[in-house]
């Protein structure tokens, strides 16, 4: 690792990994996220978002494929990567028997904190996380949002220059997940913390994260802001509406010869149309569709969000998603 | 809610930043396990610390461990009273011979259950939390052996003096009794190490149940635990030679005897705490497996 590559703090290259019984979880997946900034791995479940967490942490091995998070190699140097990152799995983390304080005291320590500094650095992330009032409790007794606050709270004990979030708002309420990512947006932009957060709610990563990394079947499958994905997508999406999937397929395959239709895609009885300027290519469409005989139930014109995104590149669409060039 | 964030923002001070290639200022460079001597030594008192609080939080699991003991003290001291005056075990009565068999047995009982803490912190995450900070795979099965050590050691003095209460004598007075805890500890240690080892390749409550509770009961009663060798056929014996709870219990009932022999309580001794390195490394390379698992 060169000084060069010092602004991506967390770099994966080619991660593939598969599991006992031929399960491939990851396949070439890439991706670079720079300092002080929120990167979001977006997928459905089962895409390789935790395992590729597991590497970067160096809980996992890849089978090939290399990785470095602040410089540091995270397979010739684990035990360096360990002191510089934090890492909220999916499970709590916290060991359930012991007080907020003490879980929070004994992460410290197995950093190699010692006396003042540490009670110091303790207490005032038991005020910053609003522990004060259950310091003393045992973690089993939080509820699932203080809980969730205390993962975080102890993994931010020795400062740590990356912090590494597996979905960490899952199971949490609404409140609960404002509150936690007023957390994680205040690390990113304060401290110049650097986040890598796996989720598979959209409107969290198209509201909080600065940049978004589309995960399916194992690789990267896009990357950008959530504005440079929805306009990747190329304007608008058409919806059609057919009485049955048999049909949905054949005016999906009438579609693909609209020259003005960059892409469809079949979804049970709703096909997907990708147009530049929707209002107007719409009779266009319809008449592609008509052509080939099939009755249309309803149509509508939507504007891209990032469902449209996250569907069009980890979706059922997936299959036709490498005919197009983003 | 929303207050404790508006306070939480600007407080945050600067992460430490490590450069590539360097370890941060102050911050000795270590070897890719993960661990660095000096660490290694601090960390594994900072877990034993904690799994002996967990202990408090928890007392009823110590009653429940002296319990077990209890019963077999009475209940094998009045089922087989008779058997002392059978030739072959020398005279003396049963409890006296049955005491540091049970010590043992009992030492090695909860022993066997050590991987279930390891298959707990799987569960809750926590296992994840300790192998993803710089804590090295040694420092976690120090802990772990160390805590089984400490509650191992105060379990056997309990049963020791509810031995005596119920009629046992330990000719061989103070040395004898500090020996036969010393053996209950490495026989304890010993079997901690298969626990965890055994935990970390199946990662399952229900196989390391069905394993503790296989492998416990056959080592007990492949062993002078509770009958003289001299009484059980003679593939037994065989069998027994080879069994770390025969050593175990052998050294342990060699020990408060009235004229020991030191040098044969010496030397199975050596074998067990030769049988806890084994499995200590056994259970500490446990883990690669159980990284490559996830």
């Amino acid at each position: 690792m060169t000084a060069s590559t010092t602004t991506a703090m967390v770099q994966a290259e080619g991660l593939q990994k598969t599991y006992k019984g031929d399960v491939r979880a990851l396949d070439g997946l890439s991706f670079r996220a720079t300092a002080g900034s929120i990167f979001a791995l977006l997928g459905p479940n089962g895409a390789g978002k935790t395992t590729t967490v597991r590497i970067l942490t160096t809980l996992a091995r890849p089978d090939a494929g290399s990785a470095s998070v602040a410089g540091i190699d995270v397979l010739r140097r684990p035990g360096q990567v360990r002191s510089v990152i934090g890492s909220v799995s999916q499970h709590t983390g916290a060991v359930p028997q012991l007080t907020g304080k003490e879980n929070l005291t004994m992460q410290g320590s197995l950093h190699g904190m010692r006396g003042t500094q540490l009670r110091r650095r303790v207490a005032e992330l038991l005020g910053q996380f609003g522990l004060d009032d259950a310091a003393k409790r045992q973690a089993r007794t939080y509820s699932g949002g203080m809980r969730r606050r205390l993962d975080v709270a102890t993994v931010l004990v020795h400062r740590p220059a990356v912090l590494f979030l597996d979905e960490p708002t899952t199971g949490l309420d609404p409140e609960g997940r404002a509150s936690l990512w007023a957390i994680l947006t205040g690390l990113a932009d304060q401290a110049g913390t650097t986040i890598l957060v796996t989720t598979h709610y959209l409107e969290e990563a198209n509201q909080y994260a600065g940049r978004i990394a589309i995960v399916d079947r194992g690789a990267i499958v896009a990357e950008g802001t959530a504005d440079e994905l929805k306009s990747a997508l190329r304007g608008d999406s058409v919806l059609l509406e057919l009485p049955d999937g048999r049909r949905a397929e054949q005016a999906r395959q009438a579609l693909a010869r609209v020259p003005q239709v960059h892409h469809a895609a079949a979804d049970g009885s709703v096909v997907r149309a990708r147009v530049a300027d929707g209002p107007r290519t719409l009779p266009a469409v319809l008449a592609g569709v008509e052509a080939a005989g099939v009755p249309v139930l309803s149509v509508s014109v939507a504007r891209p969000s990032l469902d449209d995104v996250y569907l069009h590149h980890a979706g059922r669409a997936f299959g036709q998603a490498e005919r197009i060039n983003l | 809610m929303s207050s404790q964030h508006t306070a939480l923002t600007p407080d945050i001070a600067q992460p430490q930043v490590v450069p590539a290639g360097a370890a941060a200022p102050g911050q000795p460079t270590w070897s890719d396990t993960g661990s660095r001597p000096g660490q290694l030594r601090q960390a594994w008192v900072i877990l034993t610390q904690r799994y002996l609080r967990q202990l408090y939080r928890v007392p009823v699991v110590i009653f429940m461990t002296l319990i077990q003991p209890i019963i077999w003290l009475l209940l094998f001291g009045a089922l087989f009273k008779k058997v002392a005056e059978i030739p072959g075990f020398g005279g003396g009565d049963y409890i006296t011979y049955l005491t540091p068999g049970v010590v043992i047995m009992t030492a090695m009982f909860s022993a066997s259950w050590t991987g279930m803490a390891y298959i707990e912190d799987m569960q809750t995450g926590v296992m994840d939390r300790f192998l993803t900070a710089p804590v090295g795979r040694g420092a976690l099965t120090a802990a772990m052996l160390a805590y089984q050590g400490l509650t191992t050691a105060l379990q056997s003095a309990i049963i020791i003096a509810i031995g005596w209460g119920t009629g046992a004598t330990f000719p061989g007075g103070a040395a004898g009794i500090a020996a036969l805890i010393g053996v209950s500890v490495l026989i304890a240690v010993a079997m901690a190490g298969v626990s965890n080892w055994f935990a970390l390749l199946t990662r399952q409550r229900e196989a390391l149940i069905g394993a503790s509770t296989t492998l416990v009961l056959p080592l007990t009663f492949l062993s002078g635990a509770f009958l003289s060798l001299q009484l059980v056929p003679g593939w037994i014996v065989d069998v027994a030679r080879f069994n770390p709870v025969n050593w175990a219990a052998s050294a342990g009932r060699i020990a408060v005897e009235a004229h020991p022999q030191w040098s044969t309580v010496g030397s199975y001794a050596g074998f067990l705490a030769l049988a806890v390195v084994v499995t200590a490394t056994a259970a500490t390379r446990a883990f690669g497996s159980y990284q490559r698992a996830l």
